[in-house]
Formats: structure tokens, C-alpha cells, sequence
């Protein structure tokens, strides 16, 4: 019925289509994600990535001695997990540039192995790229036997390059229960925890 | 339907229906057999999904636990609006194109037929699926139809289900669109410029582009859920490191231009009936095109604006709210000009009109509420309240659900060669109207005082009005069943109706006889003056 040119005017539509659907599954798959965390650290100034801070540049941090920040501390845990936690003072006041150090409690109220997860979180939120953690539980997973109890250390040091406006800021954890590593514990024959 | 008495009612010398059932319906390639079957599944859903709704709105009519339990209450709420979107109003609208593009455009038939059979027969198994979930152990989906994680996690075999048959319906939504968008680029008729195109059409090639954009995004959005349940990535699990808040961005990516592909159709269908009940062109015929495409771009950039609360930037807060705010001037150019179309025009009240410009007004509202909505301090207040619920409803209820009950009524003549009763017609119109705004306004008092959405029980300060909506849906629900009889009773003993059976109505659509033959337009028409309906006309 159609000539063989419609055929070939509709093959190109139809590629070029398929092409942007390619393109728009891979946008939101592969691209919406970092493009997300980009956005979140160059644009609105929140820290996304939680790491050991970069060595050299705490170094090069420079004490202020002539201004103190207070930095409070809170400890949450989601409801899955029969965990307390909470941290041994709940602020200190620090001069931006020093390495202060502070520690938190965890007790494992569940009768089981359970490994968990700690993350963290600064408000306000464009504080978040001046507060470096040379140190931190956050950074492992923590594996407590039932009935065990930690004290976890948390080294910090705030930017001296932190806006002046922010004299308080913010450092909050949640702990949740890493599933996948639970499992794998509950898994192995009862032997000696990785921890202990 | 009329294959055993195939060669008695040949209206046309090429009028070749397959003879058997399954080979006239299963095997279909002709686009007004596959828009007829779209249009009927859409009609099925919107029985099963109303059918929800009531007994969502049963168990709302008092406060306190009555009839089902909150968990099953979820899932209605849930499964409501995922039957309604993507089983309801989307297969409606791609019934209607399927029906309507190639007549207006002077086409022989869709340019990919097989695919066209492909992506409507992909429907019914993703319902099935969706809707078998409700029989298994666990029950439906009841986490919100958005999906957000970590709730939406926690539901059990469901979950894959829902992500496949959400697969599925987006596979057949992309080969619907490229459909649409070949047929339309390679298939007008000599003559049929991009700018004389009916805005039907028009509002269609925009929507299928909006369509193959972010369908796919969509399917990746609800693959990473599907990799987060099963198989312990953790793209939005907080505890291995990822952000729940980051699939509300991706979902509403997808979400604010799906909005849009549910209502630019309407805005098409509308701008079709008005000009022809008031005997006038269309007023700004370009304008409204460009407004439609303004519109479809702005759907990329306002998505945030459905997660204010999230804690986002303010910079973030105030660049969405104003980007939103933006999209109330194309629309605003729209709704003016169908009142300018209407203006001085001679103007009769036959039921499609009616149906139009009910649209218009009560469209109107909805938009309305969502400028309310768009203010970031507002939203605060408003957000996950009856008033959003009472918002999208006004603008998908009386927005896209009425101008699809419009053009079944404006081009049923056409599709059947019958006239329906106009008496009847009405009776449907204004029923719906009074029940639909008692169903939907007092949700607005409602959302103000604070009532949450997605609840099954409430404070009993808001028992009267939430008693007055009950009612109202209950009114409502008898209108699907008043559809059937209208139209079996048109079917079976209506008037006889003619090749142009609306006085003022211009188009392509009009120069084949009443009801359209199986193939029409085998040879391109030959466009007279006067015969288009848009571009450059007087008539």
C-alpha cells in the first residue's frame, strides 16, 4: 500500500525515538544519581559522600583562637533496631582548626549478633562541607553480640573557613541495622565475631 | 461485533472487516478497532478503579474503623490510583488518538499498525498482574501509588509485581507515543501543514514526545526499587549509604510531565468542541499551540515542588516555586482563549459542549488550588493533606476524566453513525456535576483543617464534610452504569446520524460518512477551502 520511502521515513522515527527512550532510561538510572550528589555538594553546599577527610587539607587548617563554635551531639536509632545509643557529652565548644575528639555509647539490647550501621548528618546542611572527621564509627560497620556495649570514638576538625554566622552546628547519628551483613553473620557457624 | 453480518453493511466499497472474532479484535491492525479496544479497557478500569474509590469513601463516611482494615484501606488507595492513571485516563486518551489523529490528518491508518496491535494487547497482562496481587498472600501494593522508599519496600511479593506490570505499562505508553509521533510527522495528507494541524493532534504529537522522555525514567526509578528490595543495592536505603530523598527527585522528574501527559489531550479534545458549538474558529489558534508546548517544557523543571517539605535549599525552594508559578500564564492564555472563542459566538448547549465546558470552569479550580499549592510557605501547610487530594482531583476528575467524556460524546456520531439522546446526555452532565463537586469541594475544607491524606480513620471534627463527600461518591459511581445505558441505547435505536452531524463542525474528520468506514483516506484527500477546522480559515 505505502511506498518503501514512508517505511524508511518511519524506521528513522522510530530509531530516533528509541534512542531518546535509551537515553532518558539511562538519564534517570545511571546519570539522576551523581548528577544528584554534584548537585548537592557544588550547588546547595551539602556534603554528600561520607569519608575520612582529605589529610593534607585538615593539616593546612590554621587554629582560630579567637572564635569558638559549638558543636552538639545527637544519637538516634531507628526503630528496627534493638539498639541504645547516645553520646557521652551532648556539645563541646571547639576553636575551628583544633581536632577535638568525642565519644558515643551503643549497648545491644537484642539477643542476637547485630551489625549496624551509623549515618551521620550536619545541620544546618551548608555547615556540613566545613566539618572534617579524620575518624568516625560511621565510617565501618559495628558488629555488637547481644548484650554488648562499645564506646565509639568520632575525631573531628572544624573549617576555620566555616561562615561566620553558624556559631552552632549540628553533628547527628542514626544507627540502622545492616541487613545483608546480619544476615551473613547469623549465617556463619557461631565462631568468634569479627570484633571481639 | 457485526462480522457475521459483514457484507450486509457495507457502507463503502472498502469497507473489509476480517471475518471472526478473533481475527477483527485480537489480531487487529486497523487503528479504530485497536482505539475502540483502548477505549473499552479504559472503561473497564474506570468501574474497577471508581469501585475502589467507593470503598474508600465507604470506610471514610464516619470516623473510627468500620469496614475494612487501615492495611486493605491502603491498598485501595493505592491501587485507585495506579488503575486510574495508567489504567483509566492514559489508555483513554491513547484510544481517542488512535481514533481520532489519522482521520483528522487525512491518514490511511497509524504508521506502525502491528506495533499499535502490540502495545494495547501489553495492557490487559499488565493489570492482570497488578490486580492479581490484591488475591495473594500480602496483599496488593498498599505503600502509595509514588512509591516512596523505605515504605513502599516493605510490602512482599507485591513489590515485583507492581514493578513489572509498571514496566510493562510503560513499554506499551513508549510504543503508543512513537506511534503517534510517526504517524503524525510522515502521514498528513498533502496539505495538512504542522500549523493547520487540528490541536487535538497537536496536543497529542507534544504529549508523545513528553511520553517517550520520561516513561523511562520511570522504569529506572522503580528498577532501582526493585534492586534495592531483591537484591541488596542500596540506592535509596539510608543504611547502606543512599537517599530515600533522591527517588522523590527521580519519581517526580517522571511525575510532573506524566501530569501533563494526562491533561494536554484534554486541553486538545477542549479546544476541538468549543470552536464548534460556538460556529467560530478557534480564537489564537498559534497561541495555543505554543502555550501547549511552553507548558511541556516547563513540566521538566518545576518537579520539586511536590516535595517542599523535604528540606530542600532555599534557593532550591524559591527557583521551584517560581518556575511553577510560571506555568499559571500559558494556561492562563489557554483558559482565555476558549472563553475569547466562546465570546460573541453563536453558541448552542448540546451535551459535548456541556461536558466542555464544564472543563473549562471546573478545570479552572483545580488550577487554582495548585497556584495555592506552588507557594512554598502555603505548601507547608497543605502538603499530604486533603487539599492535594481535593487539588488533583478537580484538575483530573473534571480536567482529564470530563473532556474524555466529552469527546466519546462529540465524535460517538462519527465512531457509530448513531446521534445519542440529548436529553439523556444532560441528565448525565448535570448529575455528575452536582455529585462530582459534593464528592471533591468539601475536600478542600477538609485539607485546610488539617485532615491528612491516605488515612482510614480521622479526628471527628471532620465528620460532616467527610459524611457530605461519601455521598457524593456514592452519586458519582452510578454515572459509569448511566454511561452504558446511554450509549447501548444510542447503539441500538438512535437517530440515524449524518456525515457532519454538529452544525459547526469543520475538520477532516467530517468529509467521511457517518459511521467511519474500516478504511478511510486509502487515497490522501484533496483539501478544499473551508474543509480544515485550524490554520489559516474563514469560515
Amino acid at each position: 500500500m505505502s511506498a518503501t520511502g514512508e517505511q524508511k521515513k518511519n524506521g528513522r522515527v522510530v530509531k530516533i525515538a528509541l534512542i531518546v527512550c535509551v537515553a532518558s532510561f539511562l538519564f534517570g538510572f545511571r546519570v539522576m544519581p551523581p548528577i544528584y550528589r554534584i548537585a548537592c555538594e557544588h550547588i546547595f553546599g551539602i556534603k554528600y559522600e561520607n569519608k575520612v577527610a582529605d589529610g593534607a587539607k585538615v593539616a593546612a587548617f590554621k587554629e582560630d583562637d579567637a572564635r569558638l563554635v559549638e558543636v552538639q551531639f545527637v544519637g538516634n536509632v531507628n526503630s528496627a533496631l534493638n539498639w541504645t545509643f547516645a553520646p557521652e557529652v551532648f556539645s563541646v565548644k571547639v576553636h575551628p582548626g583544633v581536632l577535638t575528639e568525642a565519644w558515643f555509647d551503643a549497648a545491644n539490647l537484642a539477643p542476637d549478633a547485630i551489625v549496624g550501621n551509623a549515618v551521620p548528618s550536619i545541620a544546618p546542611n551548608r555547615a556540613s562541607l566545613y566539618f572534617n572527621k579524620t575518624e568516625c564509627f560511621c565510617f565501618t560497620e559495628q558488629t555488637l553480640k547481644a548484650g554488648e556495649s562499645r564506646r565509639m570514638p568520632v575525631r573531628f576538625i572544624v573549617d576555620p573557613k566555616l561562615p561566620a554566622d553558624i556559631q552552632q552546628l549540628t553533628l547527628s547519628y542514626t544507627f540502622y541495622t545492616n541487613e545483608i551483613a546480619t544476615k551473613r553473620l547469623a549465617a556463619q557457624p557461631a565462631a568468634v565475631g569479627p570484633n571481639s | 461485533m457485526a462480522n457475521t453480518s459483514a457484507h450486509a453493511d457495507h457502507h463503502d466499497d472498502h469497507d473489509h472487516k476480517p471475518e471472526g472474532f478473533l481475527d477483527r479484535w485480537l489480531f487487529t491492525t486497523n487503528h479504530k478497532d485497536i482505539g475502540t479496544l483502548y477505549l473499552i479497557f479504559a472503561f473497564t478500569m474506570v468501574i474497577i478503579g471508581a469501585a475502589m474509590s467507593v470503598v474508600i469513601r465507604t470506610e471514610l463516611a464516619s470516623p473510627g474503623l468500620q469496614h475494612v482494615q487501615p492495611y486493605f484501606f491502603n491498598q485501595m488507595t493505592t491501587l485507585h490510583a495506579l488503575v486510574m492513571i495508567f489504567g483509566a485516563v492514559m489508555p483513554a486518551f491513547v484510544g481517542l488518538a488512535n481514533w481520532m489523529i489519522p482521520l483528522q490528518i487525512g491518514a490511511p491508518d497509524m504508521a506502525l499498525p502491528r506495533m499499535n496491535n502490540w502495545s494495547f494487547w501489553i495492557m490487559p497482562f499488565a493489570f492482570t498482574m497488578l490486580l492479581g496481587t490484591l488475591f495473594m498472600p500480602g496483599g496488593g501494593p498498599a505503600g502509595g501509588w509514588t512509591m516512596y522508599p523505605p515504605l513502599a519496600l516493605q510490602g512482599g511479593a507485591s513489590v515485583a509485581f507492581m514493578v513489572f506490570a509498571i514496566h510493562m505499562m510503560g513499554i506499551s505508553s513508549i510504543m503508543g507515543a512513537i506511534n503517534i509521533i510517526a504517524t503524525i510527522l510522515n502521514m498528513r495528507a498533502p496539505g495538512v501543514d504542522l500549523l493547520k494541524m487540528p490541536l487535538f493532534t497537536w496536543s497529542w504529537l507534544i504529549t508523545a514526545f513528553l511520553l517517550i522522555a520520561v516513561m523511562p525514567v520511570l522504569a529506572g526509578a522503580v528498577t532501582m526499587l526493585l534492586t534495592d528490595k531483591f537484591f541488596g543495592t542500596s540506592f535509596f536505603n539510608a543504611a547502606g549509604g543512599g537517599d530515600p530523598v533522591m527517588y522523590q527527585h527521580i519519581f517526580w522528574f517522571f511525575g510532573h510531565p506524566e501530569v501533563y501527559i494526562m491533561i494536554l489531550p484534554a486541553f486538545g479534545i477542549v479546544s476541538e468542541i468549543i470552536p464548534t458549538f460556538s460556529r467560530k474558529p478557534l480564537f489564537g489558534y498559534q497561541a495555543m499551540v505554543y502555550a501547549v508546548a511552553s507548558i511541556a517544557f516547563l513540566s521538566f523543571i518545576v518537579w520539586a515542588h511536590h516535595m517542599f517539605t523535604v528540606g530542600m535549599p532555599l534557593g532550591g525552594e524559591l527557583f521551584f516555586m517560581y518556575a511553577t508559578m510560571l506555568i499559571a500564564i500559558p494556561t492562563g492564555v489557554k483558559i482565555f482563549n476558549w472563553v475569547s472563542t466562546m465570546w460573541q459566538g453563536s453558541i448552542s448547549f448540546e451535551t459535548p459542549m456541556l461536558w466542555a465546558i464544564g472543563f473549562v470552569v471546573l478545570f479552572a479550580i483545580g488550577g487554582f488550588s495548585g497556584i495555592m499549592l506552588a507557594l512554598v510557605p502555603a505548601d507547608f501547610q497543605y502538603h499530604d493533606t486533603y487539599f492535594v487530594v481535593a487539588h488533583f482531583h478537580y484538575v483530573l476528575v473534571t480536567g482529564a476524566l470530563f473532556s474524555i467524556i466529552a469527546a466519546i460524546y462529540y465524535w460517538w456520531p462519527k465512531w457509530t453513525g448513531r446521534m445519542i439522546n440529548e436529553t439523556w446526555g444532560k441528565v448525565h452532565f448535570w448529575w455528575t456535576m452536582v455529585f462530582v463537586n459534593l464528592t471533591f469541594f468539601p475536600q478542600h475544607f477538609l485539607g485546610l483543617a488539617g485532615m491528612p491524606r491516605r488515612i482510614p480513620d480521622y479526628n471527628v471534627a471532620f465528620a460532616d464534610w467527610n459524611l457530605i463527600s461519601s455521598i457524593g461518591a456514592f452519586g458519582m459511581f452510578v454515572t459509569p452504569w448511566m454511561m452504558i445505558a446511554i450509549f447501548a441505547m444510542s447503539k441500538k435505536q438512535g437517530a440515524i446520524a449524518p456525515q457532519r452531524p454538529w452544525e459547526g463542525a469543520h475538520g477532516l474528520e467530517w468529509e467521511v460518512p457517518s459511521p467511519a468506514p474500516h478504511h478511510t483516506f486509502t487515497n490522501p484527500p484533496v483539501i478544499k477551502p473551508g474543509m480544515l477546522a485550524h490554520g489559516d480559515v474563514t469560515h
